[in-house]
């Protein structure tokens, strides 16, 4: 067997192995030794990318295919290079650290970790394709499982965050949809048989008109999963009514798949089309970096908190993305990466806080540095790392994404990255108010002095993403390179008609 | 030189750092305390060391001292654009490792007296390490993204110490808007160095500072493009400046300053007097070449008059604090402002750089005796538990040295010769003499006025009335002692120290020399300035009250600090807060998505109305099937002709 569709077969192997377990000891047993298992696999698929990498100088290594539908010449198509390596490990330290933060679910355990691990399945999946088809398919497995995991488990207004969350998300995939047919039916452009391998379509001239008109479908129907403004109000309420592990794997890998389809398929496959809409989504990105930050700053509601402030760290990831240079969209990959870590520990702190105290209104507590000091103090690590602290991911993301920005002279450019580079003064704003409301001051409330310490399983899913984070932080050089080093072939083709 | 044991500098307080904060729980507070002073002497003598080889065994190479660096590439951001890490030596690299490692080690010293039986006393000695591993990083850094990277750790640092007292509101408001005005300054530093990045197409100091005799290079040639009258490299050396600015709390960016003092006081002598304040001094200092040839010295001339007017206005703040380490955190501004007004009016070659020198020299002397002053005002708060005036009185009594360093230290600030302050004073207002005589007088009067302020403090703590105290006040134990003897010791013999030998613009040197008139004319205006001290507050008496009633509006202005906070927090508060950040949060409730919202609640009532189509009648069904293909054949028939 290959060694990347075992990504998919694992965690599948895991739900089956889930359907016969009984009771919530057997069930987190299961899901972790799966989940294990996959970061096992992700980092030695990282070891023999570097092995194989060094010998092979292919867009993709480790291809795989095989045809599914022969008439529509479908394929079982898949590949990996560095960028996907990149985010298949963030997405397996993601889903450990999320069995390992669900570690007390007490309602139907069993169904909560299927779920969670049929959306990893979809993520697994999504990483490692590349033919449209497939890619499609494992796009609407990750996201179906989202409805279920926010309505069952959820809190609060859960099933009208669950709807709105997956209406909106499926109206996406729906124009999504016609952007992917619409590039499968212009893929006999140059006169072959049409196709859904990214790899052969790249090689294709589709007509302008043609990239012209389905660019902003694709485009848009990828962003929205990447919380493009003004197609964001979803992420706020679903990850308010979300259950932590299910906010962690949303926010850190699901919306993801938003920037990560943006480049793969969007402007790698319409070049013409990026280049021509650039501007326009320049203007609606920016705002959502800077529209983010500040809507951020009067919230009460951690969780609301933390979604706005995705919206403006991904904002950055599209703003990057459609600066369209190497370095910008290196900044653009790394933001993802550090964004994923970032805020799944974000999400998982704001559980545990919740779980403690019974409450995510930031007005309600204080002084938590006194009653739960490592919490809080891993709180503040994360707070810093968001704000772009040197030492820490987001910064070497940031700094990529800025002196890509730089890169272009005019006065619409410089205007559109002096904006967003101000984020980062907003964003010190934000979290400063939340440190300082929350985690110092006097104890607000005297129940909440002796609170139970972090558990053994807290800490390894504190600890799972905090330490990728302050590596990246630290030592930025293999990983920044890596990426680098796998941009090459997908922005050549924009880059062929600047 | 080798200079590859250099890199321990910094990196030992790191490996503090770390061990402190990991095993916070589990070290005792008496082993804390003593492997941060021994991690910090090590430093310490390591830089001793470092600074004797490099001035006195490698020595000058063709008449002028030599610059090492070793580096490695940190981060890839294009082929010619990176980030690198390293180690850059030259004149200024190693005085600053001096007035670091010292002040850091006193300071070390210090607290373990200060901070005696405090909580959080560990994680206090972690703390310490961390700023002073990330500012030896800042002064060793070899190009414009180390220098930010450390520049934003030192940030980080500051937050954490300012706030360390974290149950406190307005502790934790401090370290807030210490950060946030500093992060906003950061956010114009950050632009000038993509500036650079993009124009100039490095980020390292060498190349963009490297003068070649035939007027060659990237200094030379700032003149490509330009952005609303001025070279885009002299708006990137204004942003820089603005970075550097905010950390040095130069005006309009002063107001973080004297709230910081909510910091334990050790604190505020280690970072917000002697080191982390003079960053941005040392960030022109590093880019002088730029700052001098770029647009004929534009920029610089910004650099001095801003530098100038923050010392006048801080000088006169400092009159009316009654806060004591309020007074000294002015005062801390008024002569970072000074510092920066000899950049200003320096020039590149020779003894015309003197006021380049005289800066570095300021920055060195100051460190010693500002940071002795926080030290003696830590001690005198130690004994009296309180930082106002008002609670003081007659100290001289109960704490004798304490009275007789900081007098020492008060004589240094106030240009009184042979103390340390005099010799670099001097240098300063010679050099502004020289450049700019408005700048000269300005400079002259904020030297009387410091040595009043210093004095109404002097007099104010140790002479003046006869306070009754609740528990007798008593002299600090040795450890916190110490310190205090040997900064008074170098705030005497700092001054003797021939700067313009070593540490010069064009590192060449130069001969120095005291000019006699003007060095007279500024004592005689410091004297002036302790004699009117001496008539307001050596006894007790009404006359400082009189006076200020006679000033009554101006001096109400003044001891409001001009309103300077009120104006922020209008600017944040209401502005930002209510015009900005409130309306966008009910945008995206109402509008956003109240049109998300909207379209789904219209599929719901469209398909309400149309749920009557699917009826279960067969002639319905049949009519549509019918309309349907005639619509159908229609078009194509439409198409095909």
């Amino acid at each position: 067997m290959d060694i990347l569709s075992l990504f998919v077969i694992v965690p599948v192997l895991t739900v089956l192995a889930l359907v016969f377990s009984k009771g919530l000891k057997q069930a987190r047993l299961i899901s972790m030794i799966g989940s294990f298992i996959q970061l096992g696999m992700a980092i030695n698929l990282l070891f023999a990318y570097f092995r194989e990498r060094a010998v092979d100088k292919s867009v993709m290594l480790f291809t795989q295919d095989y045809v599914w539908f022969k008439n529509f010449n479908v394929h079982y198509a898949i590949g990996v290079d560095g960028i996907s390596v990149a985010l298949l490990l963030l997405t397996a330290i993601v889903v450990l650290a999320g069995v390992f933060i669900s570690w007390k679910t007490d309602d139907l355990p069993k169904e909560f970790f299927v779920s969670l691990l049929v959306l990893a399945t979809g993520v697994y999946g999504f990483f490692i394709s590349i033919d449209l088809f497939t890619m499609f398919v494992f796009y609407e497995i990750a996201v179906i499982p989202m409805y279920l995991l926010i309505g069952i488990w959820g809190s609060g207004p859960k099933e009208y965050s669950a709807m709105k969350l997956t209406l909106m998300l499926m109206g996406a995939s729906a124009v999504l949809m016609v952007g992917v047919l619409g590039i499968y039916f212009n893929s006999n452009a140059d006169g072959g048989a049409l196709t859904f391998n990214i790899l052969e379509i790249a090689k294709v001239h589709i007509p302008f008109e043609a990239q012209k008109l389905f660019f902003p479908l694709t485009f848009v129907g990828f962003a929205v999963l990447g919380a493009l403004f003004p197609f964001h109000t979803w992420s706020p309420d679903g990850h308010a009514s979300a259950p932590t592990a299910v906010s962690m794997l949303h926010a850190g890998v699901l919306m993801k798949l938003g920037g990560y389809g943006v480049f793969r398929i969007a402007m790698f496959l319409l070049p013409l089309g990026a280049i021509e809409w650039s501007w326009f989504f320049i203007i609606l990105s920016a705002t959502g970096v800077i529209y983010g930050a500040f809507g951020a700053l009067k919230q009460t509601d951690l969780k609301y908190i933390n979604a706005y402030s995705s919206v403006s760290h991904l904002g950055m990831v599209l703003f990057a993305l459609l600066m369209l240079n190497k370095t910008a969209w290196n900044g653009a990959i790394l933001q993802s990466l550090s964004h994923g870590f970032m805020t799944a520990l974000f999400f998982a702190l704001i559980g545990m806080i919740y779980g403690r105290t019974h409450t995510r209104d930031i007005t309600k507590l204080g002084g938590l540095l006194k009653v739960m000091p490592f919490i809080s103090v891993i709180y503040v690590i994360a707070g810093m790392a968001s704000l772009g602290l040197p030492g820490f991911s987001g910064f070497i993301a940031e700094m990529n994404i800025f002196v890509g920005a730089f890169q272009h002279e005019g006065m619409f450019y410089r205007v559109a990255t002096i904006i967003s580079v101000s984020a980062i003064v907003v964003t010190a704003v934000y979290i400063l108010r939340v440190l300082g409301i929350m985690l110092m001051g006097e104890v607000k409330n005297d129940e909440y002095l002796n609170l139970p310490k972090a558990t053994w399983f807290e800490i390894t899913g504190i600890l799972l993403l905090l330490i990728p984070m302050l590596g990246m932080g630290v030592a930025p050089l293999w990983l920044s390179d890596m990426t680098m080093d796998s941009i090459q072939p997908f922005i050549q083709g924009v880059l062929n008609h600047l | 030189m080798d200079i590859s044991y250099i890199v321990f500098i910094p990196l030992i307080p790191l490996a503090v750092f770390l061990l402190l904060g990991i095993f916070n729980q589990q070290i005792k507070p008496a082993v804390s305390g003593y492997i941060g002073v021994l991690g910090l002497a090590t430093s310490a003598a390591l830089s001793y060391y470092a600074a004797y080889q490099y001035f006195f065994v490698s020595g000058k190479v063709d008449g002028v001292y030599p610059t090492f660096v070793e580096k490695t590439v940190w981060m890839n951001f294009t082929d010619t654009l990176h980030i690198d890490m390293g180690i850059l030596i030259d004149p200024i690299s190693v005085m600053m490792l001096i007035v670091v490692t010292t002040i850091s080690l006193m300071v070390h010293i210090y607290s373990r007296g200060y901070m005696h039986g405090d909580a959080g006393y560990t994680k206090f000695f972690a703390y310490l390490s961390l700023f002073s591993f990330s500012m030896l990083g800042l002064v060793l850094a070899t190009n414009l993204f180390q220098i930010y990277i450390f520049w934003e750790l030192v940030g980080v640092s500051s937050f954490l110490l300012i706030g360390y007292y974290y149950t406190k509101t307005s502790a934790v408001a401090a370290a807030k808007k210490a950060f946030i005005v500093t992060r906003f300054a950061d956010f114009g530093f950050l632009i000038g160095i993509l500036i650079v990045g993009y124009y100039a197409g490095t980020f390292d100091f060498q190349t963009l500072n490297a003068v070649n005799p035939e007027g060659e290079g990237l200094l030379f040639q700032w003149g490509a493009s330009s952005f609303m009258g001025l070279s885009v490299i002299t708006w990137a050396l204004i942003l820089i400046f603005m970075g550097g600015a905010g950390k040095s709390a130069m005006f309009p960016l002063h107001i973080w300053l004297p709230d910081a003092m909510e910091g334990p006081t050790p604190v505020s002598a280690l970072i917000h007097a002697a080191t982390m304040v003079v960053a941005g001094v040392y960030l022109v200092a590093r880019l002088f070449p730029m700052y001098y040839f770029v647009e004929d010295g534009f920029a610089l001339n910004i650099v001095a008059y801003v530098g100038a007017f923050s010392s006048l206005f801080a000088a006169i703040i400092a009159l009316t604090q009654t806060d004591i380490k309020r007074v000294l955190a002015f005062s801390t501004m008024s002569q970072i402002g000074y510092m920066m007004l000899a950049l200003g009016v320096s020039s590149y070659k020779g003894h015309e750089g003197v006021g380049y020198m005289a800066s570095m020299f300021h920055l060195f002397t100051h460190a010693m005796f500002k940071a002795l002053l926080f030290l003696g005002a830590g001690s005198v708060i130690h004994a009296v538990h309180s930082n106002y005036l008002k609670d003081m009185g007659s100290l001289r009594k109960y704490m004798p040295i304490t009275n007789i360093t900081f007098l020492i230290a008060a004589l240094a600030i106030a240009g009184v010769p042979p103390f340390a302050g005099f010799w670099s004073k001097d240098e300063i207002l010679v050099a502004a003499f020289e450049k700019n005589q408005l700048l000269y007088f300005v400079g002259l009067f904020v030297a009387g006025l410091t040595a009043f302020y210093m004095f109404r403090l002097y007099f104010g703590i140790f002479w003046g009335k006869e306070t009754k105290y609740h528990h007798e006040p008593h002299e600090s134990p040795m450890s916190m002692a110490f310190p205090l003897l040997f900064l008074a010791i170098m705030s005497i013999v700092a001054g003797f120290i021939p700067f313009s030998e070593f540490i010069t613009a064009d590192k060449a040197g130069f001969e120095g020399h005291l000019d006699l008139p003007l060095a007279a004319v500024a004592v005689g205006t410091g004297l002036v300035g302790i004699i009117l001290a001496w008539i307001f507050y050596k006894k007790e008496n009404d006359l400082a009250e009189r006076f200020s009633n006679a000033f009554g509006m101006f001096y109400k202005w003044t001891f409001h600090k001009f309103y300077f906070d009120e104006l922020y927090l209008f600017i944040t508060r209401k502005i930002i807060f209510n015009l900005i950040s409130a309306p966008i949060a009910k945008f995206d409730k109402k509008y956003v998505d109240g049109t998300m919202e909207g379209i789904g609640n219209k599929t719901v009532i469209i398909s309400e109305k149309i749920k009557g189509l699917q009826s279960g009648r067969l002639q319905d069904y049949a009519m549509f099937f019918v309309s349907g293909v005639v619509v159908v054949a229609l078009v194509f028939i439409y198409l095909w002709t």
